[in-house]
C-alpha cells in the first residue's frame, strides 16, 4: 500500500553532490524519520520522493513502481510543508478539499471527507474562516488535514513543527504521532530536532551530507551507535567522545560515554577531575568536570547532587556502557 | 524620538509640515481655484484668493468643445490599450522568469529594463518616419504600440517582483494536491497574482495617460489625447486662463486620484527594486 | 524548482517579450545610426547620399549644440541637487511626530502625477506671468518689481518646474528608505547620548546614501530627455536641451540626417548614466 524503496539516489545541484548513493527501504506503515544536521540533505530527500525536485540518478520505487519521471501531482503523496503552504485566497474547507477537487471527486465525497479530516483535528469550527484568521497551531492542523483527506500512499513531513513555540511543539508531536497511528499510512518526517527523531520513529535514519549513516529504530541507535557521527548526534546531552590516553586504555582510537552513564562519587572513580559548572535543575542535576588527559566531560546525574564548581570528584562508567571507535570512526564490536 | 515627544514640538513640526505640503500643492490649488472664475477675474490683480465669482462656466464650455470628449476618450483608449498590450506579452515573461529562472534570467530582466533607459528622442527619427510610410502617424494604434512598448520594461519588472513574491511552496504544495500545470496557474497563481497585477495595472495607466513626447510628436487631430489637447493652449488668443484651468483639472483629476493610491507601486515600479 | 519540462514552456513564454523588445531597440536604433550617416532632409528627398560622419561634425558644431548640451547639463544638475535636497529635508519632515501626516503626504505627492503639459502652463501662465501671476503679486507685495521669468531666465523656469514635478519622487523614495531605518538605532543613539543632529548626519544621511544613488541615477535617466515642458512653454530657442534640438531638427527642419546623429549623442549620453544604474540594479537582484 505505502511500500518505498530508494535505489543508488542520488542527487547533484550542479557540481554540487547533495545526495550520494541512497539506499533505503520504508515498510509500509511505518513511521520513518530523516534526521541531521543542516544541510545534510534530508529535505533534499524528502523533495525527491516528493517528485519536487528531479533526481540525478537511481530509483525511487512506491510499491514497486519507478517514480522517477513520474510529476508529483501523480505519485499519490501527501505533503505537510514547513511553512503550511496554505492557500491564502481559499477558506479552510477549500484548502482541504483542494486536492479531491483536483481528482475530479464528486462535490458531496469531498465534503464528507473534509469534514470528517476536520472532526479527528478539531477543526470543525474553523472550516469557513481563511489562513490568515487562524493561529500557528491551528494553520499546521489545515495543512495535516489536507494531507490525510487525500488518503495518500504515504505522508512526507518536511519540518513542520519548526515554526511552533516549544509547548506546541510537544502537543503536535504527540497528535501527529496519534493521527499516524490510527491511520496506518507510511509516514516519512524530516527533523533536525533528534528528540522529536526518537519520540515519534519506528525507524530513524541518520544522514549526514548526503549519505546515511545509519538506519535503525531510536533504541538501536542509542545503544549500538554504528560510528561517532550518530553517537555524537543522538542522545542530548551529547555523548562524551574522548580520545588519548583514556581511550587507548580501552583498546580504542576513540571511546563514548553518555552523560546518563555517568557516576559520579566524592572519592575514587575511573577518572578524577574539578567541577568548573554545575547546573541545577531539580530533575537532573549536570555538572561539567574537567578531567586531565580526557578534556570536558558532561555528567547527568538524577536529582539534586550538591556538587558545586571547584569541587573535585570521581567519574565512573557503568558497566557495558563504554562505546570504542577505530580510528576511522567506526564502532567496535563491544 | 520615541516616548516622550513635547506637545509643543509635534504642534509646530505640523505647522512647518502643512506650510510646506500647502507651498508645493498650491499650483494645483490655484488652478483648481482658477478653474471656476470667470477669464476677468482669473487674469485680474491682484489675485483673488477666495471671494470672487464661483462659476461652473468654463467647465461647461469646454465640454461643449466637442473635441474636449474625444481628447479625453484617446486618453482613456491610449492608456488603456497600451496597459492591455503590455500585459498580455508581459504576464507569460515574467512568470516564466520568476518561477523557471535560468542562469540567463537577471541578464535578460536587466537588458529589458536598460531598453527603458534609451532616450526617446534616439528613436523619433525611424519611428516617425515608419509610421509616415506605414499610415501609422495619429492612429490609436500606433500610439498604443510605441506607449505599450516604452513601459514594457516596467510592467515586465513589477510583475517579475510581484510574482516573485508569491511563496514558492505554496504552489509545490498545489503539484502534490494534484493539480496539473494549468490548474496550478488558474486555481492557485492566478487569484494569488492579482494584487500585484492590479498595481501594474494602476502604474502603467498613470504613466501611459500623461506621456508627453510620443503623444505629442505623432498625433494631430485623430488621437492626440490630453496631453497634446492641453499643450494646444500654449499659443492661443485672448484670455484662456480659466479654461485652461478648466480643462486641465479635468485632464489631471482621474490621474491625480489614481495616483494617490499607487504610491507603494510608484516606489517599486520605478526605482526597478533597488531601493527597498 | 523548475523540472526539464518547465523550462522549455518558460522559454516560450518569454520570447514574445524579448522579441518584442529587441525589435523595439534594435530596429529603430539601427535606422537612426544608419540615416545619421546620410545626407536626408524631408524637404529635398531627392538629395540623398552617405556622407559618412558629416552629420555629426554639422550637429556638433552647430553653435546650438553648444547650449543645449550645457543647458541639458545644468537642467539635470540644478533639478537633482533640488529634488535631492529638498527630497531629504520633506522626507524628515514627514518623518516626524505631526498631524494629518496622511493628508501632508498626498498634498505633498501631488505634482508628480500632473500631466507634463499642464504643469508646465500653470507654471508659465498662473504662477509666472509677469502681470497676473502669483510670483508677480508676492513680489509687489514686497515692494520689488514683478520678474519676467520666461524672457529673463528661461532656463531657470523651466528648471523651476521640472524640479518641483520630480521633487515628489525624490521624497517618495528618500521617505520609503528613511522608514526602512531601524528603530532600534535610534534608540541605541539616544542611550549613547547622540544630540539629533549629529545622528542626521552619522547615522541618518549614510542609511539614505544607497537611495540618494538610485534616485540620482534614475532622475537623470529621466530628466536628460525632458521634452514636454520645454515645447509647451515655447522656450527652445533660449533653454532647449539636446533632446528639443534633436527634436527641432527633425521635424521642423526636417533634417533626417542631422536629427539621427544627434538622437545619437543623446544616447550615448544616456548609455553613461544606465551603465551605472543597470549594475546598481544587477547587485540587487542577488539579494
Amino acid at each position: 500500500m505505502g511500500k518505498i524503496e530508494l535505489q543508488g539516489v542520488e542527487k547533484s545541484f550542479g557540481k554540487v553532490d547533495v545526495i550520494q548513493d541512497v539506499n533505503l527501504t520504508i515498510a509500509d506503515g511505518s513511521f520513518v524519520v530523516f534526521v541531521g544536521p543542516s544541510g545534510c540533505g534530508k529535505s533534499t530527500l524528502l523533495r525527491l520522493i516528493a517528485g519536487l525536485e528531479d533526481t540525478t540518478g537511481g530509483k525511487i520505487l512506491i510499491d514497486g513502481t519507478d517514480v522517477v519521471d513520474t510529476p508529483p501531482a501523480k505519485r499519490g503523496l501527501s505533503m505537510v510543508f514547513q511553512s503550511y503552504a496554505l492557500y491564502p485566497h481559499m477558506s479552510v474547507r477549500k484548502n482541504i478539499g483542494f486536492g479531491l477537487r483536483m481528482a475530479g471527486a464528486p462535490k458531496a465525497e469531498i465534503d464528507r471527507k473534509v469534514e470528517a479530516a476536520a472532526s479527528i483535528l478539531n477543526l470543525t469550527q474553523y472550516l469557513d474562516r481563511r489562513p490568515g484568521q487562524l493561529s500557528g497551531g491551528q494553520r499546521q492542523r489545515v495543512a495535516i488535514g489536507r494531507a490525510i483527506v487525500r488518503e495518500p500512499k504515504a505522508f512526507l513531513f518536511d519540518e513542520p513543527l519548526s515554526n511552533l513555540d516549544a509547548a506546541l511543539r510537544v502537543q503536535m508531536r504527540l497528535e501527529i504521532a496519534k493521527l499516524q497511528d490510527s491511520l496506518g499510512t507510511t509516514a516519512i518526517y524530516v527533523t533536525h530536532d533528534q528528540v522529536e527523531a526518537m519520540t515519534m520513529a519506528d525507524s530513524i535514519v541518520v544522514l549526514n551530507a548526503g549519505r546515511i549513516e545509519q538506519v535503525g529504530s531510536p533504541l538501536e541507535l542509542y545503544n549500538h551507535p554504528a560510528n561517532l557521527f550518530v553517537a555524537g548526534f543522538i542522545g542530548s546531552p551529547k555523548m562524551n567522545l574522548i580520545g588519548g590516553a583514556p581511550a587507548a586504555a580501552f583498546g580504542a582510537a576513540t571511546i563514548g560515554i553518555r552523560p546518563e552513564h555517568l557516576h559520579v562519587a566524592g572519592d575514587g572513580g575511573t577518572w578524577r577531575g574539578k567541577v568548573t559548572v554545575a547546573e541545577h535543575v531539580g530533575s537532573d542535576t549536570f555538572l561539567y568536570v574537567h578531567v586531565e588527559g580526557a578534556g570536558e566531560i558532561t555528567v547527568r546525574a538524577p536529582g539534586e547532587v550538591g556538587l558545586e564548581p571547584d569541587d573535585m570528584v570521581g567519574l565512573t562508567p557503568e558497566e557495558g556502557r563504554i562505546h570504542r571507535f577505530d580510528s576511522e570512526g567506526k564502532a567496535l564490536a563491544s | 524620538m520615541a516616548r516622550r515627544i513635547s506637545p509643543t514640538y509635534k504642534i509646530s513640526m505640523t505647522v512647518i509640515a502643512w506650510a510646506v505640503a500647502f507651498v508645493i500643492f498650491f499650483p494645483i490649488l490655484w488652478m483648481i481655484l482658477t478653474s471656476f472664475k470667470t477669464e476677468l477675474e482669473a487674469f485680474s490683480t491682484p489675485p483673488k484668493f477666495l471671494f470672487f465669482e464661483w462659476t461652473t462656466e468654463n467647465y461647461t464650455l469646454v465640454q461643449e468643445r466637442s473635441d474636449y470628449v474625444r481628447y479625453a476618450m484617446n486618453s482613456v483608449i491610449l492608456a488603456g490599450g497600451a496597459t492591455l498590450l503590455g500585459l498580455i506579452i508581459a504576464i507569460p515573461a515574467a512568470w516564466a522568469m520568476a518561477f523557471f529562472p535560468t542562469k540567463r534570467t537577471k541578464d535578460v530582466l536587466l537588458w529589458m529594463l536598460s531598453t527603458k533607459m534609451m532616450p526617446a528622442v534616439g528613436v523619433l527619427v525611424p519611428i516617425y518616419l515608419l509610421f509616415r510610410t506605414l499610415g501609422l502617424l495619429d492612429t490609436h494604434i500606433g500610439l498604443i504600440v510605441v506607449l505599450g512598448l516604452a513601459n514594457l520594461p516596467i510592467v515586465i519588472w513589477m510583475l517579475f517582483t510581484y510574482f516573485k513574491e508569491i511563496p514558492k511552496d505554496i504552489l509545490e504544495a498545489a503539484r502534490m494536491d494534484g493539480a496539473s500545470s494549468w490548474k496550478e496557474v488558474v486555481f492557485v497563481l492566478a487569484p494569488m497574482a492579482v494584487p500585484g497585477i492590479a498595481s501594474t495595472i494602476l502604474l502603467n495607466v498613470i504613466l501611459a495617460w500623461n506621456e508627453a513626447f510620443w503623444t505629442l510628436n505623432l498625433t494631430t487631430i485623430n488621437s492626440a489625447p490630453l496631453t497634446a489637447f492641453i499643450a494646444s493652449y500654449s499659443s492661443p488668443e485672448g484670455l484662456f486662463w480659466a479654461k485652461l484651468s478648466a480643462a486641465s483639472t479635468l485632464a489631471i483629476a482621474p490621474i491625480l486620484v489614481l495616483g494617490w493610491f499607487s504610491q507603494r507601486q510608484l516606489v517599486r515600479g520605478l526605482t526597478f527594486g533597488a531601493v527597498k | 524548482m523548475a523540472t526539464r519540462q518547465m523550462t522549455t514552456v518558460g522559454r516560450i513564454a518569454t520570447a514574445p517579450s524579448i522579441i518584442v523588445l529587441l525589435i523595439w531597440m534594435i530596429v529603430p536604433l539601427a535606422m537612426t545610426i544608419w540615416f545619421s550617416l546620410q545626407r536626408y532632409n524631408l524637404l529635398y528627398p531627392d538629395r540623398r547620399g552617405f556622407v559618412g560622419f558629416n552629420n555629426y561634425v554639422y550637429f556638433l558644431t552647430d553653435p546650438a549644440f553648444g547650449s543645449a548640451l550645457a543647458n541639458t547639463l545644468i537642467l539635470v544638475g540644478a533639478v537633482l541637487a533640488i529634488t535631492i535636497v529638498g527630497g531629504i529635508l520633506i522626507a524628515v519632515l514627514l518623518d516626524q511626530p505631526i498631524f494629518g501626516r496622511g493628508i501632508v503626504r498626498l498634498m505633498v505627492i501631488a505634482p508628480f502625477f500632473v500631466m507634463p503639459t499642464v504643469s508646465a502652463l500653470i507654471w508659465k501662465n498662473l504662477m509666472m506671468h509677469p502681470v497676473s501671476g502669483i510670483f508677480a503679486w508676492l513680489a509687489k507685495l514686497v515692494g520689488l518689481q514683478p520678474f519676467d521669468w520666461f524672457a529673463n531666465a528661461p532656463l531657470l523656469s523651466v528648471i523651476l518646474i521640472v524640479a518641483w514635478q520630480w521633487l515628489p519622487f525624490a521624497t517618495l523614495i528618500l521617505f520609503t528608505a528613511l522608514q526602512s531605518l531601524d528603530p532600534e538605532q535610534r534608540e541605541a543613539a539616544e542611550m549613547d547620548g547622540a544630540p539629533a543632529l549629529s545622528f542626521f548626519f552619522h547615522i541618518t544621511l549614510p542609511h539614505l546614501a544607497r537611495a540618494i544613488t538610485v534616485v540620482i541615477l534614475i532622475e537623470t535617466i529621466f530628466l536628460l530627455s525632458v521634452f514636454a515642458e520645454i515645447f509647451v512653454t515655447g522656450t527652445g530657442g533660449s533653454a532647449g536641451n539636446i533632446a528639443f534640438l534633436v527634436y527641432a531638427k527633425a521635424l521642423l527642419d526636417f533634417n533626417v540626417g542631422a536629427a539621427s546623429a544627434g538622437g545619437i549623442v543623446a544616447v550615448i549620453l544616456a548609455n553613461i548614466v544606465a551603465i551605472f544604474l543597470v549594475r546598481m540594479i544587477g547587485k540587487n537582484l542577488e539579494a
